[in-house]
């Protein structure tokens, strides 16, 4: 059962080692192809259709984006000079997550600011509750898992 | 969120409440505006800069005692299209007499279509992309195309939503303001 | 007619559930019981009226009758009678009356069960589902009655109004606008009864929870009574997810399972707080302990679902999900703003008798690992919550920013995006380490456990799981993330397996054979064991997320025909392209492409792309060929007109994605055998070891 389990557990991990990581785009000078227009598109959102990346967006509007994109990348610009020239246009809400500048960096501070207040919280309370002097006897007083454990020690 | 330890405390209880309220007060105001739509008419029309293609700029100063025509646009939008002749010979019908301007914003279109499309159909009043969606945003539109004019006292006189069908309809709307005078 | 009795049930309905929640606030007060037995026979009266309101509504849907608003909204000539009567969810108004029909559902059924020693609860929980109810039947009637009639009047104008008024002759327009084609797709069928009886359910415990803060009442009696309706709500809002993303997979075109939109995120946060609160309630279970913060789960899971229902339907978020813009906006507003400030209220008023002894006995105890899981799950939930509510909080700032134009550049009232990379990047490493919990906690004992007993426990799956390891890096993987989630996985896995096996085996010793004996395991300690059936559920949905969000290959290129493109060990082939149309009213492109792997011919895949006339809309639906070790996704971007000679094509290798949808299934598959009710539950045999320890589920 165990190797069983075990080689079940291999072939599934190892099925993962297919795939290498995407090529990231380079864009110097000539006609960029659609792969890189694309995985320049990605962390954009056109404001015409709420939610969907430039990437696989169909409308109209996305298309010239696209098109907007490869001639930009035909000048030379880099992925974030694209990003800086689509946030100038068209507002910051094109960008996929916003700069980190005013208002912004509370996206970025305030999720780690509340979890880690809310770690040291638990920790400092879970340190208090132990040293709380306890008149039950420490053990394991899980029914179900000391019958288990009897069990099995009776079978060795 | 977490404030499971200790609430009871006067501190833990302000901040719950504080949460809750700067909560609900965002929510509310959100709401509020997404129900607002469109600026009506007799509102105030709000302040606005649109750099042209030709790189002219043009202010709510600029614009101060005229009758203004302001279209939102985009060289994606099939109405738009049809709509583009009749704007352009309404702007033609006005051009000389000094206190009636259109405008042309492009939203969210990118600068060569624009161009193209500007071209095609051979508009000549003044038209610029709407930077950071901006004036979009201001004026509460919904879709494009859509037409605002203002009148003389720069207040909201009247809102197409969709392209006007010809070019009576505008000259109609531009007419009665400019007899209020 | 059909309409009028929809209505007139509806009605009656709703004035059911005024008087339910008076009579039980009289009856309560007064001490009578007959006045709270009253109003429960109203709340369970509730239920028949509304299937007959849905009944008509799905009879006018199915016939229709254009004559009504909501059957032209939604559905047209084309549509097949399957997607006729599912149109009844397709829609505001249909989705609001289905959504108070399933809640009368589950109402009725926690109103059938037997109340006597739960009887000072009784009153309460009646006031808060029928006071729920009777706002979701007055939302339906004042503002979105889909049983409203085409009116025309003398001048021609048509208008839509319940009675026909003087002069006006009815408008029964040729055909309706049809069902929008995001929703004529299988998944959708059962996507959101899924999601609206997850979402509803949760009403129980809620309403129990508020009962039990009420009355003051500090046992742990409202826990045993909703703990299985929260499974069961639990169950069908995984269920509700899961199906979403394989709906999101077949026909959003994205490539992907999960966008992150605003809507998805708010029905995935009731279900980390319900997760939270289904592992957190066993240590009330066991140890009498956190009463008060379970209680705050609750509340804070029902709380979402109704703020993720009110982001959803009043249109302040825009999403592929949204309904369109409505009135019921601000009635639904004060609802929630009503819901939160009472439950706050309540829970501060309750919170110091709620609040008992704690003792920790172990850093390393069942409890403590289990308030490390709570810490986990609130954190995603917050990167959730704030995710979605910064672009409000941005554009709302910005009147800060107009009134004081000193900080006009920090506050610009620009609305700023949240999208995929901040929730992937954010949550990930909390995702990492509560699958790494998931390995160790399970292990761990209650009250006390050291690292030593812990250490002893797992050292023999933690052996196995760096063999794995080592298998990965020889077979070349180099990605240090993708080697240590796999790595997590894989010992997380071993783990559970290696439970299942020392419980089958300590029963094989009273004679069983080992099949025979793995099968009681799990029947007699349903919950304990569905419980590890969930976590493999996981563990596989794990591997499938890892293989598609670091492993993904895609292209995109213009194909001649015969032409070919390569992409890892896939290649494709344009063969053909045709366009006709179909008989629901679409014109579909359909290519034809041939699909080779490492050079030999694999299969023919067609990708297409659907267009609705009535709707104006597209919509691009996949060429997919699915294996357990990858898929090749192809979508058709664009083509040459009336020539076909060439055709633009986007093409994904999607790794281990299948994996997802099968660990979607033990998923389920554990929540069944955890949430099963145990219908042989036999006394506890004195002498039978862990065959009699049956847990209480």
């Amino acid at each position: 059962m165990k190797r069983l389990a075990l080689t079940l557990a291999a072939c599934l991990l190892l099925a993962a080692c297919a795939g290498s990581p995407a090529v990231a785009p380079s864009a110097q000078g000539g006609t960029p192809s659609a792969d890189q227009v694309n995985a320049v598109a990605k962390n954009l959102y056109c404001p015409v259709c709420a939610n969907v990346p430039l990437d696989v967006c169909g409308t109209a509007a996305c298309a010239q984006w696209r098109g907007q994109i490869a001639d930009l990348l035909a000048e030379g610009y880099s992925q974030q000079q694209v990003y800086d020239y689509f946030a100038a246009q068209y507002g910051q809400g094109v960008l996929a997550v916003p700069p980190a500048r005013g208002l912004n960096w509370l996206v970025y501070l305030l999720p780690p600011a509340v979890i880690l207040g809310a770690a040291l919280l638990l920790g400092r309370n879970l340190r208090r509750w132990q040293a709380a002097p306890s008149a039950a006897k420490p053990g394991n007083d899980d029914e179900y898992t000391r019958k288990l454990e009897e069990e099995l020690k009776a079978r060795r | 969120m977490t404030e499971e330890k200790k609430p009871t405390s006067f501190v833990g209880r302000v901040l719950a409440w504080g949460l809750l309220i700067t909560l609900l007060a965002l929510v509310g105001a959100q709401l509020r505006s997404s129900l607002q739509g469109v600026l009506t008419r007799g509102e105030q029309a709000p302040d606005f800069t649109l750099t042209t293609f030709d790189g002219q700029t043009i202010t709510s100063a600029d614009i101060e005692g005229k009758v203004v025509v302001l279209n939102i646009w985009a060289s994606w939008c099939l109405p738009c299209k049809d709509e583009a002749a009749h704007l352009e010979q309404a702007w033609q019908h006005y051009q000389d007499r000094g206190d009636v301007i259109f405008l042309g914003v492009a939203y969210v279109d990118t600068e060569k279509e624009s161009l193209a499309f500007i071209e095609e159909h051979h508009v000549t009043y003044p038209n610029g992309p709407d930077l950071g969606t901006t004036i979009y945003t201001s004026f509460r539109a919904r879709g494009v195309p859509e037409t605002f004019v203002i009148n003389k006292l720069g207040e909201i006189a009247s809102v197409k939503i969709g392209p006007y069908q010809s070019v009576e309809e505008i000259i109609t709307v531009v007419d009665r303001l400019l007899e209020l005078d | 007619m059909i309409a009028d009795l929809g209505f007139f049930a509806l009605l009656i309905a709703f004035l059911l559930a005024l008087y339910a929640c008076a009579a039980a606030a009289f009856g309560s007060q007064r001490g009578q019981q007959r006045w709270v037995s009253s109003a429960r026979s109203a709340t369970i009266l509730s239920f028949p009226l509304l299937t007959i309101a849905c009944a008509s509504l799905v009879y006018l849907l199915a016939n229709l009758d254009f004559h009504v608003q909501y059957v032209t909204q939604v559905t047209s000539h084309s549509m097949p009678m399957y997607l006729r009567v599912t149109a009844l969810w397709g829609g505001q108004a249909g989705s609001l009356l289905f959504w108070a029909w399933l809640m009368a559902a589950f109402t009725f059924a926690v109103m059938l069960r037997e109340w006597r020693r739960d009887r000072d609860l009784e009153p309460w929980v009646i006031i808060v589902t029928a006071s729920t109810l009777a706002f979701f039947l007055a939302l339906i009637l004042f503002f979105e009655n889909p049983f409203l009639r085409y009116w025309q009047g003398i001048t021609g104008t048509v208008w839509a109004a319940m009675w026909q008024p003087t002069g006006a002759q009815p408008y029964i327009p040729m055909d309706g606008n049809g069902l929008n084609p995001l929703l004529r797709h299988p998944g959708m069928i059962i996507h959101p009864p899924m999601l609206y009886i997850g979402f509803v359910a949760f009403v129980v415990p809620f309403a129990f929870a508020i009962a039990a803060l009420v009355t003051g009442r500090s046992d742990d009696r409202w826990i045993r009574v909703t703990r299985r309706w929260t499974l069961i709500a639990w169950l069908f809002l995984s269920l509700g997810l899961i199906l979403g993303s394989r709906w999101a997979y077949d026909v959003l075109g994205w490539g992907g399972y999960w966008g992150w939109d605003p809507v998805e995120i708010a029905a995935f946060m009731p279900w980390l707080t319900g997760t939270a609160f289904l592992h957190s309630v066993m240590i009330q279970e066991k140890r009498g302990m956190f009463k008060h913060w379970n209680m705050l789960l609750v509340i804070l899971t029902y709380c979402l679902v109704i703020f993720g229902t009110f982001l959803t339907r009043s249109g302040v978020l825009s999403s592929v999900h949204a309904f369109a813009q409505s009135a019921i906006g601000p009635m639904f507003f004060g609802f929630i703003a009503l819901t939160f400030a009472v439950s706050l209220a309540l829970l501060n008023k309750r919170w110091a008798t709620l609040k008992s002894e704690v003792e920790m006995t172990s850093l390393l105890s069942r409890e403590s690992l289990f308030l490390v899981n709570n810490l986990l799950f609130m954190g995603i939930l917050v990167i959730c919550f704030w995710g979605v509510v910064f672009p409000i909080v941005s554009e709302a700032s910005g009147g800060i920013g107009r009134a004081i134009p000193a900080l006009a550049h920090i506050f610009t009232g620009q609305r700023a995006t949240v999208g995929p990379i901040f929730y992937e990047s954010a949550t990930g490493p909390l995702w990492a380490a509560l699958l790494l919990l998931m390995g160790i906690a399970p292990l761990s004992a209650w009250r006390a456990s050291t690292a030593r007993t812990l250490g002893r426990a797992m050292w023999k799956p933690f052996a196995v799981s760096l063999v794995v390891l080592a298998g990965l890096l020889v077979g070349g993987m180099r990605q240090p993330l993708a080697v240590l989630a796999l790595w997590i996985c894989a010992f997380v896995f071993l783990v559970t397996v290696y439970e299942f096996w020392r419980g089958a085996r300590a029963r094989t010793g009273h004679g069983e054979h080992f099949f025979q004996a793995f099968w009681r395991l799990v029947a007699r300690n349903r919950r304990r064991y569905g419980g590890y059936i969930i976590h493999i559920g996981v563990i596989l949905i794990a591997v499938g997320i890892i293989g598609i969000e670091l492993f993904q290959q895609e292209t995109q290129g213009s194909l001649a025909v015969g032409e070919r493109m390569h992409l890892g060990s896939y290649s494709i082939e344009y063969e053909s392209l045709a366009e006709f149309e179909t008989p629901d009213g679409r014109l579909v492109d359909r290519a034809v492409v041939n699909v080779f792997k490492n050079g030999e011919p694999l299969t023919q895949l067609y990708p297409r792309r659907d267009f609705y006339y009535e709707s104006q809309q597209a919509m691009t639906i996949p060429g997919l060929r699915s294996t357990l070790e990858d898929d090749v996704y192809i979508l058709l971007v664009d083509w040459e007109p009336v020539s076909a000679s060439s055709a633009t094509f986007k093409m994904y290798v999607n790794p281990l994605v299948n994996w997802i949808w099968l660990g979607g299934f033990v998923f389920i598959f554990g929540t069944l055998v955890a949430s099963w009710p145990e219908a042989d539950l036999q006394p506890v045999r004195s002498r039978a070891g862990v065959r009699g320890t049956a847990e209480r589920a």
